[in-house]
Order: C-alpha cells, then structure tokens, then sequence
C-alpha cells in the first residue's frame, strides 16, 4: 500500500506533528510525503532525512504560498490516482484540507485516529474522548486524519529518500489569502512541548498570565489556557487545549484555575502527569490529577517560580 | 439574499455519556439532546447577517429522526424563516450529510451556507469542506468573524498558530468557531411565531441521494479511565513528588 502523508511544515522546518504521523503511516505501507508550499525546498530536505519515508514529493508554486483547502485539494485528488491512503495530522491544514479531499474522491473520511488496527479498521474518540470507536472503513482509498498525540514521533534523522518535483495541478481562484496574525513566542509550540502549564478563568485576567509566564520559564515549559480564558480575551484562541482546541499529552500538564470540564479535560487527560492547583477541592480536574493542590493561585504561582 | 444553515441534534453538551454495556454505541436513550452548539453559532451569524441588512431569507436545514424537527423550531424560534427536515433513521456519515445538503442546495440556490466546524457527537469535523467540495464553493472553516462585501465573504479563521483571514466568492461555506458570537435566547413570542413557520419534509428518496454509510462500526468502548492522584500539602512538597516520585522536572 502507497500510503500519502501532508506534511505540516513552515517551508523551512517540518512540525513536529508530521513525525507522529510518519508512525502511524508505517503501519499502513510505504511512505510517502508530500510537501506543498512555496519556497519549501529546506522542509523537503528535512522530510527526506526522516527515518522510513521513501520518497518526498515537493509542489513548490507560487500559487500553493498559503494553506488554502481550494488550491491544495485538486493536487492531493489526483496523488489518490496512486496511493491507496492520504493521511495527514489533525491540525487545522489536516481537518481543513482533509475532508475536501474525501468527498471528491467520493470517501467517507476518518476523523483523529489513535490506533491503527488493520488496513481497514482503525480506533477514534467520540463525544469528546469520553468512548473510543473501532471503525472499518469499506472505501477503495483511505483518508485519515491522525490524532499526534496517539503515536510516537519517528526519527528526524535516518533517512535519506529522494524528492520528486510535481507540478500545480488546476488552481481555482475562488478564494485569496487576505492575512494572518500569528501569536508570537519564544515559548515552545504546545503540541510539542513536554511540559504545559495552563491558566482558566481563575487567573482573572490577561496580565495575571505573567504568573504563569514565570512559572514556564523556570520549566521550559509552553503555555494553554481553558476556553473560558480565551473567551474572556486573557490569551489568543491558539491557546486552547481541549474537545475543540489543541490535544497535547505531555509528560507533565498543570492546569491552574481550570475547573475540569469534560471540554477541557478531552485536550489533555492523556498527559502523563497532571497537576491541578485550585482553591476548590470539588472540582472536578482533582478527579484526574495525580497531584492536587488545593490552594489560592495567586499565592501559589510566586511561591512555586521561586522555588523551582 | 439567501442564507442557509445546517443544525444537528447531539446529546447536550452538559451530559456525562455513557456506553453502552454491549459495546454498540454510546446509550441516548432518555439523555437530553439539544442543538450542536456550534450550529447554535451558525444560526446566530445568519440572524445577524439578516438583522444588519441584506439576507432575505434564513433557511434553517437538519437531517436525522422525527425529533430533529425540535431542533429546527428552535432555529426558527432564533430568527430562521423556514425549515427543511430531511427524514431517515439510518445513521448518516458526514460525506452522506454533505450530499443531502448539496441536493438541497441544488433546489434552494443559498448564497451563503454557514454550518458548525464540528459536532460534539462524533467530533467528525468534515460536512462544511465536503459540502463546499461537492459544490466547488470555497470554504472559510473555524471562522471567528464573517463580513459580506461586494460579493465577497471575508473570514476570519482560528488556525494553530492564530488568526488567519481569507477572502472568499460567494457563494460560499462558512463553519463556525466558538468565538464567533455568543447565541441568543429565543423569547417566549419568538418561540410562539416559531411554531406557524414552515417546515418542508423530505426524504433521502427524494432528494435521489445514496446515504448508505461507508464506515461499519465494530465497537464502541469507554477510554482507559484516570485515577485520581494525592492532594499535596503545599508547594514544597509539590515540587518534591514532581522532582523524586514522578521525575518530570
Ligand atoms: C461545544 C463546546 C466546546 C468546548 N470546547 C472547549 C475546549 O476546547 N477547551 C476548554 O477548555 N473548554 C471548552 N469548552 C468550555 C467548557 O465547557 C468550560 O466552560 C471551560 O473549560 C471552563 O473553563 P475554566 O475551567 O477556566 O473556567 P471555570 O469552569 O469557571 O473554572 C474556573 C476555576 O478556577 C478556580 N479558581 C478561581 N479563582 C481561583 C484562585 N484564585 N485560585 C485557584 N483557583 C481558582 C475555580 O475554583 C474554578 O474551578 C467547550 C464548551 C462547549 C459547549
Ligand atoms: N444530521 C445533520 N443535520 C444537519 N446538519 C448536520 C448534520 N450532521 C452534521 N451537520 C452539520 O455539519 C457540521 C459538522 O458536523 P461533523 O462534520 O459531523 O463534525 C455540524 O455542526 C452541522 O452544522
């Protein structure tokens, strides 16, 4: 089986969650990645180095510089003519580019896989993460998109594949990139980081994230936040861990101010070690921490970057 | 001009799921079901969009058993002009949603369709782009602003990194992110008006679309569940169970 990986990358670097898609790809066949962009030549070299892809094919154009679901998907539709699986991470390129492919190539696509089975069959969480279907696909093609945090990151280094130039397959103008206002940080990206520490409504403002701020420079660590931080304008949208945000599972997650909500809870419970520190010792996330603390932050947090 | 949404009728998003012993599913029987809240979003966008001046008509579309026909009238009782209920016990895939939305589509001839980027059931994420594809319309998904202009649909889009905005011909698909807008309460009149509007029946039959499902499920299980851990006394010995026992930091 030709399996078709999309990589996520910034032309230059490839994103982490693309490694832990290269994983689950293996189990399905032969890898190949694909790297769509402009000016993405360094992101191709960085795909051939990974450890089992065989072959790189780079769309470098012009008319592929953004990430627009219309001018990516004829390209990917026609790859499907000779792989049997398009899979890419289930970021926000995967779940927008994904299913525009499937429904042209008529194939009911599955969502966030955590768990390969078989060439057919597949595990996925529903409602939340709160049960897990084992599903059988009966398409022709497969289109997948996979849940990072699920496998394991392959290699960076290892490999050395060849790359093959394809060219812009019929690019509608239906749509136009107009700008982006990317968050800016020195911190690392949450899906990649191995410690998280996150603020919620209980943090009270924007300016009081400082407090958390100090905390992760002690730790290296990124920063998240509940919905209902985000909503309240404390921190940019790209912060929000859970059903609906980013799933990260790194080795230690400590949710501050955060009650628990199944929402919440859905983006990070497969971490290795929780910590919650709230001031109410009912909520709900004490229910899936290993380590609680049950506290007012506002004393906590100065307390905790000192002493670290 | 005319706007078209898409409700789905999910178990509420209050409700603690649970599966069923056999392994088939997971249990709604006597569960409360309420609108997808993203679509709660969808419906509050389009009643907007109507209430600044230029859509005619909202038409408020859900697909799936008898009882889906709740969910419209509370669309309806939110601002929607008319329904359309397609009929079917069968379970629907979102490439199966996608097509009857399309044959719909075909007949009412929207300029705008906005749907949720996601329901809180089976967390698919997928009918919005496939309708959009199947259409060859383009598509503004996990949007947190929308203007109309000149024939263009501005989105703006909540991507990983931030914030991304795209300008779009209409006609267009348009999901909806969470911050998108806060939904609206229907009034007690409202919810009365609600109950003389309109709602079109239809069937898969009718609309000639082939809904068999392409996905077989073979189980359904509950996740490997946490267990709670220890409460600490205090900071110090916080950072000594991280430090010494789990070796995290
Ligand atoms: C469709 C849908 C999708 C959603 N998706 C997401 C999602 O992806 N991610 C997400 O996070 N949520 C999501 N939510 C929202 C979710 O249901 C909750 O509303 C949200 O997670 C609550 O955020 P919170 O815990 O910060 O706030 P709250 O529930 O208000 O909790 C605040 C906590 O802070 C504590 N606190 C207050 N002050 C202090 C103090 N001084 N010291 C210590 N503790 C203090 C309180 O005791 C409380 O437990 C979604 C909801 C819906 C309907
Ligand atoms: N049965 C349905 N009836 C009406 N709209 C639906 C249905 N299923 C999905 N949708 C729409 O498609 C969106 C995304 O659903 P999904 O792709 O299943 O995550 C939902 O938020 C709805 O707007």
């Amino acid at each position: 089986m030709n399996v078709l990986v999309l990589a996520e990358h910034d032309n230059t670097l490839l994103k982490a969650q693309t490694l832990n898609t290269i994983t689950a790809a293996k189990q399905l066949g032969d890898v190949t990645v694909l790297v769509v962009g402009h000016g993405c030549q360094a992101a191709a070299q960085a795909c051939a180095q990974v450890e089992g892809v065989s072959k790189v094919l780079l769309a470098d154009a012009p008319v592929y510089e953004h990430t627009l679901a219309e001018t990516w998907t004829p390209l990917l539709v026609k790859l499907a003519e000779t792989h049997g699986v398009i899979m890419a991470p289930a970021t926000t390129t995967g779940k927008n580019v994904l299913p525009r492919v499937a429904a042209l190539l008529d194939v009911q696509q599955i969502s966030d896989i955590t768990k390969v089975i078989d060439a057919d069959t597949f595990k996925r969480p529903i409602y939340a993460g709160n049960a897990i279907a084992t599903v059988k696909s009966g398409d022709a093609v497969k289109v997948i998109t996979v849940r990072t945090t699920a496998f394991e990151a392959a290699p960076a280094l290892g490999g050395s594949a060849p790359i093959e130039t394809v060219d812009a397959v019929d690019v509608p103008t239906i749509s136009a990139f107009v700008s982006a206002d990317l968050t800016q940080s020195a911190r690392p990206e949450l899906t990649a980081a191995s410690v998280i520490i996150s603020g919620g409504r209980g943090m009270a403002s924007g300016e009081n994230f400082h407090l958390l701020e100090a905390v992760a420079d002690k730790l290296g660590a990124a920063v998240g936040a509940s919905r209902a931080a985000v909503d309240s304008g404390f921190v940019p949208n790209d912060y929000q861990v859970g059903q609906t945000g980013k799933v990260v599972a790194p080795d230690l997650y400590i949710a501050v101010g955060i009650s628990g909500a199944i929402q919440h809870l859905a983006g990070m419970k497969d971490s290795k070690i929780i910590v919650a520190i709230n001031k109410d010792e009912e909520a709900p996330i004490f229910q899936v921490a290993d380590y609680g603390l049950v506290a007012d932050l506002f004393d906590v947090l100065p307390e905790l970057s000192e002493k670290l | 001009m005319k706007v078209l949404v898409a409700v789905k009728r999910v178990v509420d998003y209050n409700v603690k799921i649970r599966v069923k012993t056999d392994g088939t599913g997971v249990e709604t029987a006597g569960v409360k079901m309420s609108m997808n809240p993203f679509d709660e979003i969808a419906v509050e966008e389009a009643v907007r969009l109507k209430e600044a001046g230029g859509v005619e008509e909202i038409i408020v579309v859900s697909l799936g058993v008898a009882q889906a026909q709740e969910t419209i009238r509370t669309a309806l009782a939110m601002g929607g002009d008319k329904g359309i209920h397609v009929e079917t016990d069968q379970v629907l895939e979102p490439l199966a949603v996608a097509k009857l939305l399309k044959a719909i589509v075909d007949k009412e001839q929207p300029d705008l369709i906005v749907l949720g980027k996601q329901a809180i059931d089976d967390d698919s994420n997928q009918t919005g782009q496939m309708l959009a594809a199947l259409l060859g319309w383009p598509q503004g998904t996990f949007a947190s602003k929308l203007e109309l202009t000149d024939g263009k649909a501005n989105v703006t889009r909540e991507i990983d990194g931030g914030l991304e905005t795209l300008s779009l011909n209409m006609p267009a698909v348009v999901t909806t992110d969470l911050r998108l807008n806060m939904p609206r309460y229907a009034s007690l009149p409202n919810i009365m008006k609600a109950k003389k509007k309109v709602i079109e029946k239809l069937t898969p039959d009718e609309l000639g679309v082939d809904i068999s499902p392409r996905l077989t499920t073979l189980g359904v299980e509950q996740p490997a569940t946490r267990q709670a851990g220890i409460i600490v006394a205090d900071v110090t010995e916080l950072i000594d169970k991280l430090k010494n026992e789990a070796k995290v930091i």
